[in-house]
């Protein structure tokens, strides 16, 4: 109540901005990070203008480069998604780049063994091999959580590096394609190939419904409910009667499952095998996107797709400017900086910005 | 004396068997114990370091998650820093420096800004992850190696000598360290309040203990050891850096941390049983006695701290008050 009289006292236009501040802060958090960015570009000795101009002509100007930042977009939708439910129970799960990189591998063998499926048959199959082998993946880590008490952070870090070994153990053992210096797969068959549409890959368009699905999910559903209890208050959720270990190990397959589907679209639409060298960080800007987008699912397709534009024109920033395109990595890292420090928010809002969301909690717990 | 062992009991006969052993494996294979017990340390120093960072900010109630981000981009500063002045100590300096800004930074956003700790921690990951990917230059080398200091008499003592006597200044800045902290934590003024304030942060305040500058100075301050840490890679064990070099070391001392109970001895403990499991592993595959793929005992560390956590993390109890910005009422 007394919030509202609060915002009655204030200007429209701010009382606007206080109410919105959830879109206002990560919009402004963009333009402050790519503001220094600017700065940083310059003293490389590279104009800033030239340089964003480059990247967003490369990723939007033409139907080929858009395509490409379609296709940069899609794993990292599912990959913020996966970080943003997790978030959603009060889970940080980092590890959404080990899942994602099962569902990548797993998808790939789907892809390479079942050798006599009709093609939809055969591309579901793999995209159900990749949701699998991710939500196990994460699955690990929720019923540590649950059962034994270990931090989601630590464990899914852990799986991370146990996955990454893992992984280039088989592509090096037992999966390696022969006769290739490479260590990587063979080929998907043509049947697990997903299709183009036009210049826009099916797997954006599948991941843009499941971005849909998930919101559903959590915001008009009594599981979504469930989740979002447990993730706001542990305490009122017992009392509810909820049962919190289930709902954080089915929390982290839900999030391991997304994770692994955005390896397995990306598998089976682009890639069509796996190396170890593919899908090289989309689980931790899957981090940044999700706290872009507040932890709201439907917030994250414009936090990927900016992401994607990002990734899709560093290339050719470099190959004109020279400039390295860890330079995206360098400007997505401020934008994550200005986004969950409060300090935007209070700069702005003084007092009435909003809290940033809690989600650790103690080893024990 | 006697007192000592009685309070101690546990601690001093695993030590006793551990010396014990050692020294058995060393008279029947001397090379290879000495080889063994070298990689062990040079393995678990950073790890000690680290735990050493992580142990202070939690024991003042501050989940430090961001000790990944904060030796990477030590290592990073101390490398550059140090080809660039043509000085060794100058680059030790520097990265130190760079680990207590992002200390205090850690400390500034927990404390004073409320922000949530583990995404505090994560941003300093994913900040030192962007800053040192971008701004690396590759082909440089380091204008000299630290020399190896040879402590007299001590360094003469077969398998203690070598092992622990004749290195950099690190190792023994490392040893000195921990034996410090481990006797400050528990009987100093300092330790008291630390602990009081990563406890029961509102009994603390209430005997006039400042909460927030006990906590932003201690998160800030480990810092320079998180620094240390990440100077010790770049310069000293490795002689190089490359892009994401700390390769999550930083989450293995949280692990390590949790393993050692929160206590500094018990944690330099845990992250040597470490350093001795992956040397026996490397000293195994060398010899062609098991055979592993190099991948797989790549994963050991890892699986052992999953397995190590899973029963240990409901054994011990963390410091009361972690990961909960504290708030004054009224």
């Amino acid at each position: 109540m007394s919030q509202s009289t609060e915002e009655k006292q204030l200007n429209p236009t701010l009382a606007y901005l206080v109410r919105k501040q959830s879109l206002v802060v990560p919009v402004i958090a963009v333009l402050v990070a790519f503001a220094i960015g600017a700065v940083l570009i310059y003293f490389q000795g590279v104009n800033p203008l030239s340089a964003y101009k480059t990247i967003f002509q490369s990723a939007l100007g033409s139907e080929r480069g858009l395509q490409r930042t379609l296709e940069k977009t899609t794993p990292l939708i599912l990959a913020g998604l996966a970080v943003a439910v997790a978030l959603r129970v009060g889970l940080f799960n980092i590890g959404a780049q080990g899942q994602l990189i099962m569902g990548a591998f797993f998808a790939t063998w789907a892809g390479f063994t079942f050798t006599n499926l009709p093609a939809l048959m055969h591309i579901f199959v793999g995209l159900l091999a990749g949701i699998t082998a991710g939500a196990i993946w994460a699955g690990i880590a929720g019923v540590l959580k649950a059962y034994r008490g270990v931090h989601e952070v630590i464990s899914t870090i852990m799986l991370n590096s146990i996955a990454i070994a893992l992984l280039d153990y088989l592509v090096n053992y037992r999966f390696k394609e022969p006769d290739q210096s490479l260590p990587r797969t063979v080929p998907i068959l043509e049947s697990a190939k997903l299709p183009q549409l036009g210049f826009i890959p099916l797997g954006f368009l599948l991941a843009l419904a499941v971005a849909l699905f998930i919101s559903w999910l959590i915001n008009r559903t009594t599981t979504g409910f469930r989740l979002n209890t447990v993730g706001t208050n542990k305490f009122a959720a017992a009392y509810a009667g909820i049962k919190i270990k289930y709902v954080v190990v089915g929390g982290m397959l839900l999030s391991g499952g997304l994770a692994g589907l955005g390896g397995a679209i990306e598998t089976l639409g682009i890639t069509h095998r796996f190396e170890p060298a593919f899908n090289k960080g989309l689980g931790f800007d899957g981090i940044t996107i999700a706290l872009l987008a507040r932890a709201n699912p439907i917030a994250t397709i414009p936090a990927a797709f900016l992401v994607g534009v990002l990734r899709s024109g560093a290339p050719t920033l470099q190959f004109d400017t020279g400039l390295e395109p860890e330079i995206v990595d360098l400007l997505l890292a401020l934008t994550l900086l200005f986004v969950a420090a409060p300090i935007l928010g209070k700069l702005i809002f003084r007092k009435r910005a909003e809290k940033t969301q809690n989600v650790s909690s103690g080893w024990g717990s | 004396m006697s007192k000592f062992f009685q309070d101690h009991q546990k601690p001093v006969l695993w030590t006793l068997l551990v010396v014990f052993l050692a020294y058995g494996f060393y008279f029947w294979d001397s090379v290879r114990t000495t080889s063994i017990l070298n990689f062990s340390l040079s393995y678990a120093l950073p790890l000690i370091l680290a735990a050493m960072v992580g142990i202070i900010g939690e024991r003042s109630g501050v989940v430090n998650i961001g000790i990944e981000g904060q030796m990477l981009l030590s290592a990073f500063v101390a490398f550059f820093a140090a080809v660039a002045t043509g000085s060794l100590i100058m680059g030790a300096f520097l990265g130190m420096a760079a680990g207590l800004l992002a200390g205090a930074f850690l400390g500034i956003a927990a404390v004073k800004w409320e922000m949530d700790q583990i995404i505090a921690g994560v941003v300093i990951n994913i900040v030192a992850a962007g800053i040192t990917s971008f701004y690396y230059t590759p082909g440089k080398s380091l204008p000299a190696i630290v020399p190896r200091i040879k402590i007299p008499i001590l360094s003469e003592i077969p398998l203690i000598g070598p092992v622990f006597f004749n290195k950099s200044v690190f190792v023994y800045m490392t040893l000195i360290i921990v034996v410090v902290l481990q006797v400050m934590l528990f009987t100093s003024k300092w330790g008291l309040r630390t602990r009081a304030v990563g406890e029961y942060p509102s009994a603390a305040d209430t005997a006039g203990i400042n909460v927030y500058r006990t906590r932003i100075f201690n998160v800030a301050i480990a810092g320079i050891l998180a620094g240390t840490a990440g100077a010790y890679l770049s310069l000293d064990a490795a002689g190089w850096f490359e892009r994401g070099f700390t390769a999550g070391r930083g989450f293995l001392a949280l692990a390590i941390m949790i393993f050692g109970a929160w206590n500094p001895l018990g944690a330099m403990a845990a992250a040597l049983f470490f350093g001795f499991a992956s040397g026996v592993a490397s000293q195994l595959q060398a010899d062609a006695v098991i055979d592993i793929p190099q991948q797989l005992i790549n994963m050991l560390p890892y699986v052992m701290t999953l397995v190590i956590l899973s029963f240990a993390a409901g054994k011990v109890r963390p410091p009361g008050a972690v990961g909960q910005p504290y708030k004054k009422e009224g």
